[in-house]
């Protein structure tokens, strides 16, 4: 077949026909993969919220509070857990714009006392080897790096010890664990908010 | 030139990597470890096969003034397939890879063989030089995640051979990846230059 020859027709027609048939075939795969990303969202989601948590028997998606910490304009996600009846805690999806690059969620769960008793790194994109290490860093053994058991109730943030305070922050990745515990600190205050606007005790 | 040779040609001669020092934006990027420069490999290999194909199979279709918007669109969409995909069946690895799946779109490995090899040759030829580059960008990428990770971390795949804390931390960052890349372009070449001597 002898090559079209490159006439303002054929140019506008070649690639208009190109980009048309490129469009319905996305939209085709897209219709397909649709149902199967939303479900992993979700999935991720509540895998999440059950690791950060206590045991508990409620939906926390269908429960979900948006709770705006004081001073700020942008909404947390709080995700209320219960068992039978009972508060058992709550897991608030937090975040930071702190970082080294990019955005950082972090998922904080508390128990009823607002005690740390668990968090998942949703999206980071830190520098690999470095920041990244924060999903195991600060739930380790070693001396004041965990935070997990740690209670804020008395009023002190947590910072790093470059900062005076009292968590070991990753080596050679203090942004990265400022904006951790930035992130930890803000969701301790909609943890705060949220429970003295909807618990009544 | 037949089937395997011309993957022979794309994978050691052509390496893209080694040889034509494409694509050198993900290769720095996404070596930080073996498994995921890896899967990068993979996934740019599966999207230069398909491309390249399509390329081909339309060649005479596309006038040569508007050959390189053309290229783009069909390159785009088959990232954007795969992309898709990726997040539906393969989440794990499509958080791994992050934004350097999209950006395979700009790879100039694959804009490089759809001008160079696609739009000039038969279908088949065209897929074969697809299996060929993309298994030569796959095999680099893993030997220089491995590199680096190894260096680096201690470990390659994984799996832990010296203790962490002996690595040198400037392997698994940018720079690194430029000393270790350019160590490994030394040493292709003296394997090919030995190879063709004897």
């Amino acid at each position: 077949m002898k090559k079209l020859k490159s006439t303002l027709p054929n140019m506008i027609l070649s690639l208009g026909i190109i980009t048309i048939v490129s469009a319905l075939i996305l939209a085709w795969v897209y219709t397909i993969t649709e149902d199967p990303i939303a479900k992993v969202a979700e999935e991720k989601q509540i895998e999440a919220i059950k690791s950060v948590l206590p045991s508990f028997t409620n939906n926390p998606l269908n429960d979900v509070a948006h709770v705006i910490p004081d001073g700020e304009t942008r909404s947390l996600d709080v995700f209320p857990a219960y068992d039978g009846d009972t508060f058992v805690g709550a897991a608030v999806s937090s975040y930071s714009m702190d970082g080294f690059a990019g955005e950082i969620n972090v998922i904080f769960g508390f128990d009823a006392n607002g005690t740390i008793s668990g968090y998942s790194v949703i999206q980071q994109a830190e520098t690999p080897g470095l920041g990244t290490k924060m999903e195991e860093w600060f739930r380790s053994d070693v001396a004041d790096r965990s935070v997990i058991g740690l209670n804020m109730a008395t009023g002190n943030k947590l910072t790093v010890k470059k900062d005076g305070g009292t968590v070991d922050g990753i080596t050679a990745a203090t942004i990265s664990s400022r904006a951790f515990l930035g992130s930890l600190n803000r969701a301790f205050e909609a943890y705060m908010t949220y429970k003295s606007e909807h618990l009544n005790n | 030139m037949n089937f395997f040779k011309l993957i022979y040609n794309g994978a050691v001669k052509e390496n893209p990597t080694f040889v034509l020092l494409l694509g050198l934006c993900p290769t720095l990027g996404t070596t930080g470890s073996a498994s995921t420069g890896m899967s990068m490999g993979l996934a740019t290999m599966g999207v230069l096969i398909c491309s390249n194909a399509a390329i081909s199979a339309l060649k005479s279709l596309i006038p040569d003034k508007v050959r390189i918007p053309a290229f783009i669109v069909v390159i785009a969409s088959f990232v954007t397939i795969l992309q898709l995909v990726m997040k539906a069946y393969l989440p794990a690895l499509n958080e791994s890879l992050g934004i350097f799946i999209p950006l395979i779109v700009v790879n100039c490995i694959l804009l490089g063989r759809a001008e160079a090899f696609a739009s000039r040759n038969s279908v088949i030829s065209s897929v074969a030089d697809g299996i060929g580059i993309g298994f030569g960008f796959t095999v680099a990428l893993t030997l220089l995640g491995a590199v680096r990770e190894f260096l680096g971390t201690g470990r390659i795949f994984g799996l832990e051979i010296y203790p962490e804390n002996y690595g040198a931390l400037v392997f698994v960052l940018a720079p690194g990846a430029f000393i270790a890349l350019g160590f490994l372009i030394a040493l292709f070449n003296r394997l090919k230059n030995r190879s063709q001597s004897c």
